[in-house]
This record gives C-alpha cells, sequence and structure tokens, in this order.
C-alpha cells in the first residue's frame, strides 16, 4: 500500500547542506503495523513527514495507492492527507478552542466521510464518551492523545502515522494509548506506520524499521 | 460547501474563547468607522445644501456676463444681446429688509431663463402668469418661510412697499427671494437696471461680445465648485482630516487585535493544514471570516456614526452659518451611497489592518512550529527602517514648508509631522528605556527596563495613537484657545457702541434717529451701511463708517498708515480686511477700483484690519462716501453710544415707540455674548471630535495591554517562581505601562506645539485669511498631560489587576504549557 523509493531529503543549516535522507526504501502493507525507529536525527520524523505531505522529498518517490504523493502539489498533499491519511502527533495538536466531541468530528467532516457508527464506536472504544464536552485545556495528556487518535481514524484512513505519540505521555498511559491504536487499525484495516524512541513499543508492532544515518540499517 | 463551512466554524470557535479579544476587534472596527462615516454624514448633509444653495439661478456653475466697472448696467444690453442671437436672461440681485433682516432678493425672467439653469425648472411648476403679472410672486424656501414667521400667501413690507405673495418652493436655497424682474426693479428702486445675464447653452451663431456691448459686459466662465463650496473646502478637510485620524487610530486596535489572534491561532491553522486543509481554502475562508466581521461592525459602526453625526450635526450646521453663512438644514438626510461608503470602508480596513497577518498565513510552512513572540520580533527589525522613514518624511515636511503655498500643502505638512513622529515614537521610547536599563543597578530594576523594551514592539502601535491624539489635542487646543484671546479681544474693539438698531425700513430708521436726537442720555448716533459689489471676480462687502472717535479709538487695525481714520473722511480711501488683502496681495499704499452704481470707485488703502468669521472679503470707507456712490444703500443700521446706566432704559423706550423686538435692537453685552456662543459652538465640533479620537486612543491602548497580557506570562511567572509576589509583579507592569506612556506624552507635547503652529501660520492662512498669533499655555499642556496618564491608567487598570488576582495554578500551567 505504501511504497517509498530512493527517498532523499537535505536542509540547508548554517550555509551547509545536510542531507538527513540519502535513499530510503521502506513498504508498509496493508493491515501492516510498522515501528520506525533510530537514533535523534536519523531522519525518522523527516521521512513521516515527506510520506504525510507535509513536505516535499528532494528526490525518489512515494507511492499510496495508486497515488504517486511526491508527484503532487500543495492542493494535492492536503487533500492526501484529508482522504487518505491519519496524523497523531506528539504534541497532540487538538485545536484548543473546539471541544472533544467536535474536535473528533472535524477531520471526517472536511473530509466528507462522517459515519455516525463509526464516530460513535470510536468514542466508545477511546473511552470519550464522558468527555465530549470538554476543551482540550480540561484533559490529561493520555485523554488528548486519545482524542487526538480519534479525530486522525475518524474518516477511515488508508494509512495512520504517528510521530512519537507516547513520547509526552507516562509509561501506562503510554501502553494503554498504543493498545487503543492498534486495536482500532486492526479493526479499520488500515496500515500504521509509528515513530518511536522506545524498543519496548516497537516490539509489539508487525515490523520494526531501524534508520541510521539517514538510510535504513 | 460544507467544507468551508466546516473551517469557518473552526476559525469561529477562537473568538467563542476569546470573547474579550473579538471585542477589541469588533469595538476597534466600530470606532474606525463610526468616525469616520459620522464625519462624511456632515460632509454629505453639508455639501446638499450647497448643491441647492449653487444650482439657485447661475451660483458659479454658470456662465453669467457681468458689468465690467459698475455693479449693474443697463437693460438694452440685453435686448442688444438677444438680437444678436445670445441665448441670454437677464437677472437682477439686491438685497431687501425684512422686519430688520437682510434677505437676498433675485429678479429673474422666467420666459428666457436657460432650462439647464439652475432652479428654473421650479419657476415654471405653478402658473407662469401668475409669477409675471402684479402683483405677482415670491418664491421662497420653506426654512425661508419658517425665519420670516410668515405662511404661504402672506405679503410682507420692505422698503416702503408691499411684496408680491410668497410661495413656497423647496428646491431654492434659504435665505434667497425670487421674483419677476420688474418687481425686482421696482422693490430695489433699480429701474431699466441688470446685475447680470445669465448665459445659456445654444448653439445658434451669435455676434461677438465686443461688436455689441463694447466693453461694458465682461464674461465669467462657469466654475465647478460654488462659491460657498470653495469657502467651506477648508472646514470640512478638517472634518476629514479629523474623520480620518479617528479612522487609523481605529485600525491601529484592529492590527493588534488581528495581529494576536492570529498568533494565537497559529497552531490552529497548522493543525488545519495538517488535518488536509489547503492552504487556499484555509486563506479564503480567513478572508471570509474577516470580511463577515468587517461587515457587522461596519454596521453597527454607521449606526454609531448616523447618532455622531447627528449629534454633532446642529453645531456643525452653527458653525458653518457663523463662518461662511452657509445654511444647512438641521436633519440628517443620507443618501444610500453613505451606507454602502461605510460598508465598504470596514471591511477595507479591517483587510489593510488584516494584511500583515493575512500574508504570513499564506507563506506560513505546515512544519514550523509555533512562536507567540515572533510578530515582535518581526517588529523590532522594522525599527531602524521605521526611524529612517520617519527621516525621510520630516524632510518631506520641512520642504512642504518652504516652498508649499496652499491649503492642501498646509495640510500635507501636519500629515507628514505626525506620521513621522509617530514613525520614529519606537525608537525614541527604545533610546529611553535604554538608557534606563544602563542607569539601573538593583537586578528587577535592570529587568524592568530590559523587560519594558521587549513589551514596546507590541505595544508601539498603540502609543503611535496615543501620540497622535495627544498631539492633534495640544495642537487644535493650543489653536482654539489662542483665537479665542484674539477673538475675544478684537470683539471688545469692533462691538465699540452701546446699542445696534436694524430698523425695518429707511423710514423708521430716519423717525428713530429724529426721536434719539432728544434723548439726552444718548452721546452719539453712530449710522452704519454696508453695500455689495465685486472686486477682482469675487463679491465683497463694502462697510460704511461714520468719522467718529468711538471708531478711531477702538476699531482694532493690524497696519495703517499716519492717520488712517482722517484719511478715509474725503471718500478717496478705505480700509481692507486682512482676509482681502491676503487674497488679493494687498498692501498699504495700493489701489483698487471697486465697482459701484454710478461707476468705478478709486480708492488707496490706508489700513488692514481684522474681520474673524467673514467670509466676504470686506473694504472699510467713510459711511457719506459709501452713500454718495452706492445711494441705494439701506439706512437701517444705527449704533448708539449711551450713558452705561441708561442702556437698558433705553432700549425698552426705544422698542414701546418704534415696535422693535430683540432682532431689531441689542446691547453690546448682548451682542458679545451671541458672538462667543456662535465662537464656542464653532469649536465645538472640534473638542468633540477631540475627545473621540482621545477616547479611542485609550481604547487602543487598553486593548494592547489586554491582549499583551496573555503572552506576558511566560515573562512573568519565572519572576513569581523566584520570589516577586503577584501584586509586586502587577505594580512593576502598571509602573511600566505608565513609564512608556509618560515618554509618549512628553513626546507629544513639542509636536503638539509644532502642529498649532502649522494650524496657526499655514492652515489657517490659507483656509479662512487670517493669520493668529501663536501663544503657549502651559497650564492646558499639564491639563493634557494629566489626562494622558489618567487614560494610561485606566487602559493599564484591568489587565494589572488580572495579574495581581491571578491563581497559582495559571502562572503554573506557564511552564506546562512551556515545555
Amino acid at each position: 500500500m505504501l511504497r517509498v523509493t530512493g527517498l532523499t531529503k537535505s536542509y540547508r543549516s548554517a550555509g551547509e547542506d545536510v542531507a538527513v535522507l540519502r535513499g530510503v526504501d521502506l513498504t508498509v502493507a496493508t493491515g501492516e503495523s510498522v515501528a520506525l525507529s533510530g537514533e535523534s536525527g536519523s531522519g525518522k520524523s523527516t521521512l513521516l513527514h515527506l510520506i504525510a505531505g507535509l513536505d516535499a522529498a528532494d528526490s525518489g518517490e512515494i507511492a499510496l495507492g495508486n497515488i504517486t504523493v511526491s508527484g503532487l502539489n500543495d492542493a494535492g498533499r492536503a487533500e492526501l492527507r484529508r482522504d487518505r491519511l491519519g496524523l497523531v502527533f506528539q504534541q497532540f495538536n487538538l485545536i484548543p478552542s473546539l471541544t472533544v466531541a467536535d474536535n473528533l468530528v472535524f477531520q471526517s467532516r472536511i473530509a466528507g466521510r462522517h459515519d455516525a457508527a463509526w464516530h460513535d464506536e470510536l468514542v466508545e472504544r477511546l473511552g470519550l464518551k464522558s468527555l465530549l464536552k470538554r476543551y482540550p485545556e480540561q484533559l490529561s495528556g493520555g485523554q488528548q492523545q486519545r482524542v487526538a487518535i480519534g479525530r486522525a481514524l475518524a474518516p477511515k484512513p488508508l494509512l495512520l502515522l504517528a510521530d512519537e505519540p507516547t513520547g509526552n505521555l507516562d509509561e501506562d498511559t503510554a501502553d494503554e494509548v498504543l493498545h487503543l491504536a492498534r486495536d482500532l487499525v486492526v479493526r479499520t484495516g488500515c496500515g500504521f506506520l509509528m515513530v518511536t524512541h522506545s524498543a519496548r513499543l516497537a516490539a509489539t508492532l508487525d515490523r520494526q524499521v531501524t534508520l541510521h544515518a539517514g538510510v535504513v540499517a | 460547501m460544507r467544507r468551508p463551512l466546516w473551517i469557518l466554524a473552526v476559525l469561529l470557535s477562537h473568538w467563542r474563547r476569546h470573547p474579550m479579544q473579538l471585542a477589541t476587534l469588533l469595538i476597534g472596527l466600530i470606532s474606525a468607522t463610526a468616525l469616520w462615516s459620522g464625519v462624511q454624514a456632515l460632509n454629505q448633509q453639508a455639501r446638499i445644501a450647497y448643491d441647492r444653495a449653487a444650482a439657485t439661478f447661475g451660483g458659479a456653475r454658470t456662465a453669467v456676463l457681468v458689468g465690467k466697472d459698475s455693479a449693474t448696467f443697463p437693460q438694452q444690453l440685453f435686448v442688444d444681446l438677444r438680437r444678436a442671437g445670445w441665448p441670454v436672461s437677464p437677472m437682477l440681485e439686491g438685497r431687501v429688509q425684512i422686519d430688520g433682516r437682510s434677505f437676498r432678493l433675485l429678479g429673474v425672467e422666467p420666459v428666457t431663463l436657460p432650462s439647464e439653469v439652475g432652479n428654473a425648472p421650479a419657476v415654471g411648476r405653478g402658473s407662469l402668469q401668475s409669477f409675471v403679472t402684479p402683483p405677482g410672486e415670491m418664491l421662497v424656501a420653506p426654512e425661508t418661510l419658517r425665519d420670516l414667521g410668515l405662511k404661504d400667501g402672506d405679503r410682507p413690507q420692505a422698503n416702503g412697499l408691499t411684496l408680491p405673495p410668497l410661495r413656497v418652493q423647496a428646491e431654492f436655497a434659504p435665505g434667497a427671494l425670487i421674483v419677476d424682474i420688474g418687481i425686482a426693479q421696482d422693490i430695489l428702486k433699480m429701474p431699466g437696471q441688470l446685475s447680470r445675464l445669465l448665459i445659456g447653452k445654444s448653439k445658434a451663431p451669435h455676434a461677438t461680445l465686443e461688436s455689441v456691448a463694447g466693453d461694458k459686459l465682461r464674461l465669467v466662465e462657469p466654475s465647478a465648485e460654488s462659491d460657498l463650496e470653495r469657502l467651506t473646502d477648508s472646514f470640512h478637510l478638517n472634518l476629514t482630516a479629523f474623520g480620518l485620524l479617528s479612522f487609523f487610530v481605529g485600525l491601529f486596535i484592529v492590527n493588534s487585535a488581528i495581529g494576536l489572534a492570529f498568533e494565537q491561532r497559529l497552531p490552529m491553522l497548522r493543525t488545519l493544514r495538517a488535518c488536509g486543509v489547503s492552504a487556499r481554502m484555509l486563506n479564503t475562508v480567513l478572508v471570509i471570516e474577516l470580511v463577515s466581521l468587517a461587515l457587522v461592525a461596519g454596521l453597527l459602526g454607521l449606526v454609531c456614526g448616523y447618532f455622531i453625526a447627528a449629534a454633532l450635526l446642529p453645531d456643525v450646521a452653527a458653525s458653518l452659518r457663523g463662518l461662511y453663512g452657509a445654511q444647512i438644514p438641521g436633519q440628517l438626510s443620507l443618501k444610500p451611497v453613505w451606507w454602502f461608503a461605510g460598508i465598504a470602508i470596514s471591511i477595507l480596513g479591517a483587510l489593510a489592518a488584516a494584511a500583515a497577518s493575512l500574508a504570513k498565513a499564506i507563506r506560513m510552512p505546515v512544519l514550523a512550529t509555533a512562536q507567540p513572540q515572533a510578530w515582535q520580533q518581526a517588529q523590532r527589525r522594522w525599527l531602524m527602517l521605521q526611524s529612517a522613514a520617519a527621516l525621510a518624511v520630516f524632510a518631506v515636511a520641512a520642504a512642504l514648508i518652504q516652498f508649499g503655498d496652499s491649503l492642501i500643502a498646509g495640510f500635507a505638512v501636519l500629515a507628514a509631522l505626525m506620521l513621522g513622529a509617530a514613525l520614529i515614537l519606537p525608537m525614541i521610547l527604545q533610546i529611553a528605556l535604554a538608557l534606563g536599563q544602563r542607569s539601573a543597578r538593583a537586578p528587577v530594576g535592570i529587568w524592568f527596563w530590559a523587560d519594558s523594551r521587549q513589551q514596546l514592539s507590541g505595544l508601539s502601535l498603540a502609543l503611535m495613537a496615543l501620540l497622535l491624539a495627544l498631539a492633534v489635542n495640544v495642537g487644535v487646543g493650543t489653536m482654539v484657545e489662542s483665537f479665542s484671546r484674539t477673538f475675544l479681544v478684537w470683539l471688545d474693539g469692533r462691538l465699540a457702541a452701546d446699542v445696534y438698531i436694524s430698523a425695518a425700513s429707511d423710514q423708521q430708521a430716519k423717525e428713530i434717529k429724529a426721536w434719539l436726537r432728544d434723548r439726552p442720555e444718548v452721546q452719539a448716533i453712530l449710522p452704519g451701511g454696508r453695500a455689495d459689489t465685486q472686486l477682482g471676480g469675487a463679491p465683497i462687502e463694502v462697510l460704511g463708517l461714520p468719522d467718529h472717535t468711538t471708531y478711531r479709538d477702538n476699531w482694532p487695525l493690524l497696519e495703517s498708515t499716519a492717520n488712517a481714520w482722517v484719511r478715509l473722511r474725503p471718500g478717496d480711501a478705505c480700509l481692507v480686511s486682512e482676509q482681502l488683502s491676503r487674497r488679493m496681495k494687498l498692501a498699504i499704499g495700493d489701489h483698487i477700483e471697486v465697482p459701484a452704481p454710478g461707476g468705478s470707485w478709486p480708492l488707496e488703502i490706508v489700513g488692514i484690519y481684522a474681520d474673524y468669521g467673514n467670509p466676504k472679503g470686506q473694504i472699510a470707507v467713510n459711511f457719506a462716501a459709501l452713500t454718495r456712490h452706492f445711494p441705494q444703500t439701506p439706512l437701517t443700521r444705527v449704533g448708539l453710544r449711551v450713558e452705561p446706566d441708561k442702556i437698558a432704559p433705553l432700549i425698552t423706550a426705544l422698542q414701546e415707540k418704534f415696535g422693535l423686538d430683540d432682532r431689531n435692537i441689542a446691547d453690546q453685552a448682548t451682542m458679545k455674548r451671541e458672538s462667543k456662543r456662535v465662537f464656542n459652538r464653532t469649536f465645538s465640533v472640534t473638542a468633540a471630535l477631540n475627545a473621540f479620537t482621545l477616547g479611542v486612543a485609550g481604547i487602543a491602548l487598553l486593548t494592547s495591554l489586554l491582549t499583551l497580557a496573555n503572552s506576558r506570562l511566560p515573562q512573568l511567572a519565572p519572576l513569581w517562581a523566584i520570589g516577586l509576589t503577584r501584586r509586586r509583579l502587577a505594580a512593576l507592569e502598571l509602573l511600566k505601562t505608565m513609564a512608556v506612556a509618560l515618554i509618549t506624552a512628553l513626546f507629544a507635547l513639542p509636536l503638539g506645539l509644532l502642529v498649532a503652529w502649522c494650524l496657526l501660520a499655514i492652515v489657517n492662512v490659507k483656509a479662512f485669511g487670517w493669520r493668529l498669533p501663536f501663544h503657549v499655555f502651559p497650564l492646558q499642556l499639564i491639563e493634557l498631560l494629566a489626562v494622558a496618564m489618567a487614560a494610561a491608567l485606566c487602559a493599564a487598570a484591568l489587565p494589572v489587576a488580572r495579574l495581581a488576582r491571578m491563581q497559582p495554578a495559571t502562572l503554573i500551567r506557564t511552564f506546562v504549557n512551556e515545555r
């Protein structure tokens, strides 16, 4: 489903080009969950951002289903994120002025793919029923991340991308959140690519990929 | 279609969570729109009135033929020109006194009146026959009928004659009486005489003017503007300048509110982009949101603007009547274009104020992290550029002072001074605060100055607004006070007689004078009179003054030759008003030729006098000489010198004996009181707009402080954590606001004095034709300084009180969020 081939990306820093990705190849199959790990600066987050269309690669190709992500313009990449991807960040990135209920339906609404039954199931499974009228600032970190996962999965994406989703959470909460995420991924049948530092959490997914100095080790 | 609505709902949810910010934005837009549209409503109302006046039978908008050397010319010239193919129509103009009040009488000939000339269609609306056949009809505006206290069909008396029955015509300007030309010649006792010939737009061939009329007539081409419009331009420019200033001050508020809202919403905007909202869609919805808010605020602003205009209209009308003799109806009637323009200005203002934020949103990368202080840092980079721009603008102002010679140039100098001062203010504050920081020794003191400097970029727009509002207040206040003092001294000299009488007719004036000669308490009878004529194509008044010590001792002369009053006696010399001398560049010793009914009257200028408040140029001559050259001058005005304790009984006796009412007779004290009332009313609009501007600047400061308060928590929380109490932090915050406001106010004082100098030495001279002495009023400056500090205190009070009462949990959350 996801096929990344020969991906390169460099940034300009202090007048010099710094190569972050030096030709990455990666695949994620439908329904497969993959952990992406590596030391700091190895290019994990950059790779995730390029797959999500948040940034453009220097060379190489990213294909999601029959779509070539690297050939899309800004509007096309926005459409891709809206209709086919779910994104979960370390900082949760909920909209502070919307309630939990509004945050949950936001992406599925703008994608025009709101499914009331699926929404109710998400609320139930994520344990958010009693929190629907609260605002993000009134939630704990674990609760906020559960809302973020719910928002990302509400439009039933092809692929869920998560960048250190448990980085701000304690160990127990991290286990709980990841467990929920995995259950829901299995339920939807989408692919799951998660960046993580934790070898323990990485071990719970189907496959582990390690990046080292900008290439898959 | 649903997608943009969802995005709009998300954007709007920010305002629901931050109602104060929304209120700030709306208040800014409402204030800006209200003050701007209020002033425009006043201008529009006045222009409607000017159009009415200009349309009254060929104001300046119709080409006319006038006498070359005299005020009137023989009717035969009209006959000759018509025969030669000229599409001309005769007109006779003069003044008549009805119940002691002077009205403009216009005699027209409705058959030849060109249809395109002003109110021509209105004459033929009733029966043409009843207009031209005796007793004829006298057409008047409804306001004139009301002023006369008469009703349709009444026949008032004037010059010993019974005038034709009055007929109301709504199209006419107030103050004019329209009759058939034959009737006008009878009333004005000018048989066979005409004042001018209106020229229609017929393209039929005709002989040259010289071949028919020789050198007796002169062609005056039509002008796009009426005399009234030209005269009142300066007043409206002044109002517009105030409206514009308030509008910009309001936009400062909007800019600050939108800037902060944008920074606070930056994470939200990035999340929206991450969730699949394209940059184009996001920016479109941001603009839609802004336009929607501007629409709401624009409508509310228009309603407020209407009420402001309605409240100020009576004073504006009084000012225009007092200064220029313009008649403005007392009720607002606004055209649809005013409503559309108000909404448009609100939307354009909002878009202009949000331009920087919108541009940032367009360029915003999805991945960059939120930087709540980024906008402040960006502004700091502009500091040097801003200061350089200020110096350039000051150079332009200096060049305009040196080489400019018009009213527009005067206002341009003012605008350049204010813009330059506003641009350089942040640099002045930076330098002052840096000096403070260098002199500080204690750690908290050093932090105080350093943090004030850091806070400056967020406050600079509001402080600029405060600077401009204060400078305008100082400038206008100084000008009004200078004018007031000069005016009162001048009034004492001009109103030298103890009692003023305006008789209903020459006959009654004769009877009154005869009766007065037998009264022992009357020390002197001072006859007066004035005639209208033209000089250099512009209307002027010729004022007749009797040769009496009352005038010699009191009449205020700005410049004169030796024995100027003695030189008036033979009738070959005159005094000219300051306005006329400036307008026509006349000086003492110059000679002028005044057109009079008997021919040109040569006069030498022996003095120049101040004539504040008179829109027309004026010359003063010996009274006896005036009556010789203008034999038709009404002799109804009389001044009296009376023993002080006998004034009141004499007035009572005159009223009883001759049936005079308050409009016909007044003592000096009453006249002065009335003049001062008109004077004060003239500047009450200015005072009100001054107060509005200062109020809006206060709101700008308050909103900036409120919006900054939240983003300041990360700076304050560490100090609280290391042991400074909330109360002390609040006191320091208050002190910081007061310190920057004080520096701003101190800078505003000299700037305001410079503004006053510009108003007195450049703008007033070009606008009104008089120059006033420049005085500094220290008490007034201290008072304004106190007002500025009070405004700053009020603005700072709310955010500071919130900080003093802030729960520790809120401060702790700062650290959590910071992580």
